[in-house]
């Protein structure tokens, strides 16, 4: 039943572009994108235990470093993202070496002042970021000759990297190596004492979140074919932990139905208000004060009263 | 040597405001382990609310306004802990993450009451001749900002050691189930907190004006530098926030000057370098 269920929703994702509109078919695409995004954050929060507040740090700065590739230093498609995906994963790699100097509240200070950092960096080197202007006119890739200028191949595109990225981090959390970053999370000590080394095992799930973020921001700028400083906010991180932790961290799907959750708020609340920023607080309010687990495992926990907890 | 002396006083008068943001927050974090992202919008707060009182009375003193805003700012923080804050004691993330929507709903509401555009606050018209020293020409405004932050530490830290209010903050900071067993109202403390330093970065932001001016976007500039002294002094620690924010204040104001685009890399290598070789901070006793 659950598969078949699964199988519908799959076939249902990939055929969206035959039955919809261009609109819907964007709105799926960004949609995919803040879903990678949201689940490469919930290897850290809900996984790892590790509740990061710049994980926009490596959307924003894979998205600058392929803009800037592209439109600047005549860098192909290819190597651009190459250089920008290793890029953004080193530079995970430094940011966990600093961040996890901490735990706990310390660790999100520490990620919310980087990311802060990057934000005001991408604003004032006006001569190399544009500043405020951000950087616009840039263009999709062609992978194998095929144009992903139309609404739908995009999505198609988008899609594929999208469900890579779902079985990778599926992979990554129901392995052993998983099994062993909840164990930290929950026991460092035992852990540790069990020869585990829970620095090490947290410093490789950040940067692997950071790979992840990264993928999801070459993702984005491909498709706003645009970049500005915004994108490296710490509105742009809350709004990613605010999917995380509304359709359930620590759960499979529930980042992205967050994630699902949050756009779509965005999307038609911005039609009627101006005030997202506003809405977007006082969502954070309902949803910690209300909604503490989250959507996913609310729902799940209510069609399995009768076989108890998983 | 005139750069360098203007600069020096430049960099001490921001750090007299860092510490007047700081220092609530390093207090609020040490009694209740709350990260309190809402600090920088409480001080934008207090800049518009002076901007706002200043410019529409223009006989009042900075004094009597910066009093007002810093009462009118910890009475919405009050608000803030009591109906929001303490209905989330047992859940940690919950908290930080209700004072960054608040930290949102408070800016987005400053730019619906305010617009765009930042607002100059004036300089004291008392304090607007410079001082002559030595020979050298001194802001005088800027000079009483540092005397300010000198002020309110010794205040402060005679509130935290020689009052029975402070005995029972300390007590908190060390020991809350203790000190709740020995009979301490710690939960009013929270508030009392809470409110205490809400109300200093909201007089802070008054008296920051003249420098600063009202903008949109403040209060994302003001908190990572906070976040950054209270890092660098160690969680917790009065002395610890107040030798951070002269840290930062001189790294800030000599970065912006010397090398203007790397101002914000330059301001967090010390912060590096402390977490590398004191994770808890120069004067830090708490793990955060």
């Amino acid at each position: 039943m659950k598969w078949i269920a699964a199988a519908l929703f799959a076939a249902m994702l990939a055929l969206l572009p035959s039955f919809a509109g261009d609109f819907y078919i964007n709105l799926a695409s960004q949609i995919v994108i803040a879903a990678i995004f949201a689940l490469s954050l919930n290897l850290l929060v809900g996984f790892g235990g590790m509740t990061s507040l710049g994980h926009a740090s490596f959307l924003g700065v894979a998205a600058y470093i392929s803009a800037l590739l592209t439109s600047r230093y005549g860098f192909g498609h290819g190597p651009a993202a190459i250089v920008s995906i290793v890029g953004t994963t080193a530079m995970a790699a430094v940011f966990g070496i600093i961040a996890l100097r901490a735990s706990g509240l310390g660790f999100l200070m520490i990620t919310l002042a980087l990311s802060q950092v990057l934000w005001g960096l991408a604003y004032r080197m006006s001569n190399v970021t544009n500043g405020d202007n951000g950087i616009a006119g840039l263009t999709r890739p062609m992978p194998f000759g095929i144009s992903l200028d139309s609404a739908a191949s995009f999505y198609w595109f988008a899609l594929a990297v999208g469900s890579v990225a779902f079985l990778m981090m599926t992979t990554f959390v129901s392995s052993s190596f998983g099994s062993s970053l909840t164990g930290v999370r929950d026991q460092p000590r035992r852990m540790a004492a069990l020869g585990f080394n829970p620095w090490m095992i947290r410093w490789i799930t950040f940067i692997y979140a950071g790979f992840w973020g990264g993928v999801s921001g070459l993702l984005y700028v491909y498709y706003n074919k645009y970049i500005h400083p915004t994108s490296l906010s710490t509105t742009s991180s809350a709004e990613a932990l605010l999917g995380v932790i509304a359709g359930g961290s620590g759960t499979l799907t529930g980042p992205a139905v967050g994630a699902t959750l949050v756009l779509l708020l965005k999307n038609y609340a911005s039609a009627y208000v101006e005030r997202w920023n506003m809405l977007l607080g006082l969502v954070f309010l309902f949803i910690v004060l209300v909604m503490p687990t989250g959507i996913v495992p609310g729902l799940s926990k209510l069609l399995n009263r009768r076989g108890g907890p998983r | 040597m005139q750069f360098w002396i203007i600069q020096g006083l430049n960099s001490l008068s921001l750090g007299g405001l860092l510490f007047l943001l700081s220092s609530g927050f390093s207090l609020i974090f040490g009694l209740m382990r709350l990260a309190n992202l809402t600090h920088g919008a409480f001080f934008m707060l207090g800049t518009y609310f002076g901007a706002t009182a200043m410019r529409a009375y223009s006989g009042l003193s900075i004094w009597t306004v910066a009093l007002g805003a810093g009462v009118a700012v910890a009475a919405i923080g009050g608000l803030f802990e009591r109906l929001v804050l303490s209905k989330l004691k047992t859940n940690p993330l919950g908290q930080v993450l209700v004072t960054l929507g608040m930290s949102f709903i408070i800016s987005d509401a400053c730019l619906v009451l305010w617009g765009g555009d930042s607002i100059p606050v004036p300089t004291p018209q008392n304090l607007q001749s410079p001082t002559r020293f030595f020979g050298f020409v001194f802001p005088t405004y800027r000079l009483v900002l540092v005397g300010c932050a000198i002020a309110a530490a010794i205040a402060l830290y005679f509130l935290l050691e020689r009052t029975r209010l402070g005995a029972m903050i300390r007590a908190g900071v060390d020991d809350r189930q203790m000190a709740r067993a020995v009979g301490i109202p710690v939960s009013n403390l929270f508030t009392i907190v809470f409110c205490l330093g809400a109300g200093i970065a909201g007089a802070g932001g008054v008296l920051g004006g003249p420098i600063l001016s009202a903008y949109p976007g403040l209060d994302g500039d003001m908190l990572p530098l906070a976040l950054i002294v209270v890092i660098l002094g160690g969680i917790g620690s009065l002395l610890g926030a107040f030798i951070g924010s002269f840290i930062v204040g001189f790294i800030y104001t000599f970065g912006t000057a010397l090398f203007p685009e790397l101002a914000y890399i330059i301001l967090f290598l010390p912060m590096i370098l402390v977490l590398a070789f004191r994770p808890q901070g120069l004067l830090g006793r708490l793990g955060a």
